[in-house]
């Protein structure tokens, strides 16, 4: 509200429409939404994947694992749910944590965190696929 | 000089409709899921790491507080999808929007986010008569 009692928009219509301010408003948008279509697939299988590991010995279980076509599609799944994972947690942030300090805080942690988690799983999987153990 | 935004309506004067339902299971299974991600991960890392890790994980996954939480996690995967897929086509434009929401006679709309609900219940109750019937036969 002005001193009116008017309301008053922050930003011209015309400078929020296309591109907007930043240019870059869309690019998070469209990396969710490419991360989805991505996880259709990549979800179905795992489910069919995961329900194979039921009831089997440890060393099915890296048989499994590193099969190469699996070990490349649960890298591909670990990288599509983090990020998509990401980007869903820092939206809600940004929805509902209303304190600035706090909110960049918590998106710099879900930014990082996700970025070890990913990494750790990814050479968890390359190291079965490959042979090695984590534990030297 | 603080700038005063107009809000949008919120909550107070919304009609209660099934994708309120969707759009709050899809944040809350989201969320759920981020967990879920972390268990998946300790899953290939456990592998990776030996079989007394391993053992560990199949200990976490396999008592009963364990096997309810797997069941939480297979149908809030399953709802993301199927409210996932949805929401995909939402942003396609299609059967989205007042002309489709409000018309009577185009009920899809409603119709598709109630199918949502039910589809991911039911393949949840699928895959885990699947996965019961499996353990049975061992």
């Amino acid at each position: 509200m002005n001193i009116a009692g008017q309301p008053v928009s922050p930003a011209p219509l015309k400078t929020a429409l296309g591109a907007g301010a930043s240019h870059t408003g869309v690019h998070y948008w469209w990396l969710q939404r490419l991360t989805a279509i991505a996880l259709i697939p990549l979800s179905l299988w795992f489910l069919f994947f995961a329900s194979a590991l039921v009831g089997i010995d440890y060393a099915g279980v890296l048989a499994l694992i590193a099969n190469p076509i699996h070990a490349l599609l649960l890298i591909c799944l670990t990288i599509c749910l983090y990020w998509h994972g990401a980007i869903g947690l820092q939206v809600i942030t940004e929805d509902y944590i209303h304190s600035r300090p706090l909110e960049m805080m918590l998106k710099v942690g879900i930014r990082l965190g996700a970025a070890v988690g990913c990494l750790a799983c990814v050479m968890a999987i390359l190291s079965v696929w490959l042979g090695a153990t984590l534990h030297g | 000089m603080p700038v005063h935004r107009r809000l949008s309506p919120h909550l107070g004067i919304y009609r209660w409709r099934v994708n309120m339902l969707q759009s709050t299971l899809h944040r809350l299974t989201g969320l759920f899921l981020c967990a879920g991600v972390l268990l998946v991960s300790w899953g290939a890392i456990a592998a990776a790491y030996g079989k007394p890790a391993w053992d560990d994980y199949v200990g976490f996954c396999t008592n009963p507080i364990g096997i309810l939480l797997m069941i939480g996690w297979s149908w809030s995967l399953l709802f993301h999808l199927c409210n996932g897929v949805q929401h995909l086509v939402h942003d396609a434009a299609r059967n989205y929007g007042p002309p489709v929401r409000d018309l009577m006679s185009m009920p899809v709309y409603w119709a598709t986010g109630w199918f949502v609900v039910v589809v991911s219940a039911l393949a949840t109750l699928l895959l885990w008569a699947v996965l019961g019937l499996r353990m049975a036969g061992r």
